[in-house]
């Protein structure tokens, strides 16, 4: 089968200490895959890897089967890999337009370097409107904008360069219930237009309602991949806290509270 | 008929939001209604194109300093870059002291040397990774260092008459400077404001981190931003020295300080990410009025730097002010939506 991404033996260390051990990850193509750990499993820095803000020290990675180098954010994007950062990565100081095409602005004129201002806010409100999202003029400025707008202008972003791969991170961490709700509806609406999503989150019930298949990390080990459509939340939180081997210190009795 | 309260509310939203927008104008119009009634000949034809003429040599420097401080970054170095150009650019045309060389060829030569010396804030701002602030400070030692040894404690005479008309001379009532200054001006607000390198500045400033992981080339953009401000000191440089018609190492002292109050005045956030030209120039002939104003009116040097001085601390609070109060309304809404 090919795969949309495949990671191979991706090791990664910061100083002393080893963030990623011969992680191996696969991602089918047209499927949402939910990446789950406890902090410091290794999840962000593995997508990280992934979107080009960090290099793996040791790794192969594949796009659609062929063999890539990535070395930084603007290779991930030429792949057509997005990525949406938990802390947003959007600009205050600017209008949902900008922020979409930020770093890609559409262009006219001999020099090619006028910005088509006209183009960047009809597209936008284009985009708005086929994700169906909450957000009433390309013009607004994000800094006034509530969590769930402002992730929704994420996704945007992403769509807008016709991603392939989109990776989220804790996309809704700091959302309300009504608004969480919101954007998984529109995580399975990118799924439909044909989107392969990595999606991590301490937020497991999210996974079990929209993922298709669930990547378990532990201390930079990869633990398994399992179809969400077999499994419970309890199998998920045991193989987050005890690992594949079940060697963990914590105690057996393990009882979901909240990871979110 | 009975009140709507949410009338009232917007009426007063509205013209809140207009004192937000438009305080460096309406600081401006304040000034000079003021001036005009308590200087003498403030109002003349004659002292409106002095003034405009004098702030000239300051909006082309303010222009470049922007680019600067909108991507984030600060260039005290200005007034030192202009030293040392003005001084090289002396000694290359000077007849008496230095090599005669046509004033055609040197101002190309000097416009690429202050070119030079900003970029060079930006290369050490990129390889000691140390705030920009710091960096210019002390460059701006080095080059007005260099300057003075240059100059050798000479003051350069011995230019080409050739070389007066771009200080002195007028097209029909107006002075070339202030042209040079429109054209400065025009091509700045284009750069700035219209095309994908501009976008960029403006990302940059507003969050460098976000800029990286869009894939802009920080370190790339930030040579490039301080060699337009060196560009700008370059071109000041030539018109300070034509206006002076000596090389001297006073000429552009002190400038950067009068480009940073007038951005400041004029909405460019000392933080990074935001201002306009058109509120630049507000700033710009704030400072200008004011210094025209105070003079007419006979106030002292000293007492026009006091005012200045508080200006500069007035328009940095404003801005601080402004940000802790839409970080405030920030969190009221997201607290709103939590609910």
């Amino acid at each position: 089968m090919e795969y949309a991404v495949e990671m191979k033996g991706i090791c990664k260390s910061f100083g002393g200490v080893q963030a990623l051990n011969n992680v191996d990850l696969e991602l089918r193509q047209g499927e949402i895959m939910g990446i789950v750990g406890d902090n410091g499993a290794g999840k962000s820095t593995l997508m990280k890897i992934l979107s080009g803000a960090y290099q793996a020290d040791k790794g192969e990675i594949f796009i659609f089967g062929k063999q890539v180098e990535i070395h930084n954010p603007l290779d991930s994007f030429k792949l057509g890999i997005s990525m949406i950062y938990q802390d947003l990565a959007l600009f205050n100081n600017l209008d949902v337009a900008r922020n979409i095409f930020v770093g890609r602005e559409l262009v006219w004129g001999p020099l090619g370097i006028s910005l088509d201002k006209k183009k960047m806010y009809r597209r936008t409100e284009e985009l708005i409107k086929d994700l169906r999202v909450d957000i009433k003029s390309p013009k607004l400025n994000v800094a006034r904008m509530s969590g769930g707008q402002r992730q929704m202008v994420a996704c945007a972003r992403a769509i807008a360069f016709q991603s392939k791969i989109m990776i989220m991170d804790e996309p809704t961490a700091a959302l309300g219930v009504t608004e969480a709700n919101k954007l998984l509806g529109l995580i399975k609406n990118l799924k439909n237009l044909g989107l392969s999503i990595l999606l991590i989150t301490q937020r497991i019930p999210d996974i079990l309602a929209i993922a298709d298949r669930v990547f378990v990390l532990k201390g930079g080990v990869r633990q398994d991949i399992l179809n969400v459509s077999d499994i419970t939340l309890d199998d998920v939180v045991t193989l987050i806290v005890k690992g594949k081997d079940g060697n963990s210190e914590i105690v057996d009795d393990v009882e979901y509270q909240s990871f979110g | 008929m009975k009140n709507n309260p949410s009338q009232f509310r917007n009426l007063s939203g509205n013209i809140g939001m207009i004192v937000r927008n438009y305080t460096p104008l309406l600081v401006l119009v304040a000034s000079i209604v003021l001036f005009s009634f308590i200087a003498p000949n403030f109002m003349t034809f004659n002292n409106l194109r002095l003034m405009v003429r004098q702030v000239s040599f300051v909006t082309i420097s303010a222009v470049g300093l922007m680019f600067v401080m909108v991507a984030g970054g600060i260039d005290l170095s200005i007034g030192s870059q202009i030293i040392f150009t003005n001084v090289v650019l002396s000694l290359m045309m000077s007849s008496t002291y230095g090599l005669g060389i046509n004033p055609l060829i040197a101002i190309p030569i000097c416009i690429a040397m202050g070119t030079i010396l900003g970029m060079a804030n930006g290369f050490l701002s990129n390889t000691l990774k140390i705030h920009p602030l710091i960096i210019t400070l002390g460059t701006s030692f080095i080059y007005k260092g260099f300057g003075y040894i240059v100059a050798g404690g000479r003051n350069i005479d011995g230019l080409p008459d050739s070389f007066r008309v771009y200080g002195q001379g007028y097209v029909g009532p107006v002075p070339v400077p202030i042209i040079i200054m429109i054209i400065v001006a025009i091509i700045g607000a284009y750069f700035l404001h219209n095309t994908n390198f501009g976008s960029r500045v403006f990302a940059m400033g507003g969050n460098q981190e976000a800029a990286h992981l869009v894939g802009i080339n920080i370190k790339r953009m930030k040579l490039v931003v301080f060699a337009i401000g060196g560009f700008a000191s370059g071109i000041t440089a030539v018109l300070l020295l034509s206006r002076v018609f000596n090389g001297q190492v006073t000429t552009g002292a002190g400038i950067e300080f009068d480009a940073l109050t007038a951005a400041l005045l004029g909405g460019v956030s000392f933080a990074g990410g935001e201002g306009t030209i058109m509120g630049l120039i507000t700033g710009v002939m704030i400072i200008g009025v004011l210094n025209n104003g105070m003079q007419l009116f006979g106030l002292q040097d000293f007492y026009q730097n006091l005012i200045k001085g508080a200006l500069l601390l007035a328009a940095v609070g404003y801005d601080q002010y402004q940000k802790s109060r839409r970080a405030k309304e920030k969190i009221a809404k997201a607290a709103l939506v939590s609910q």
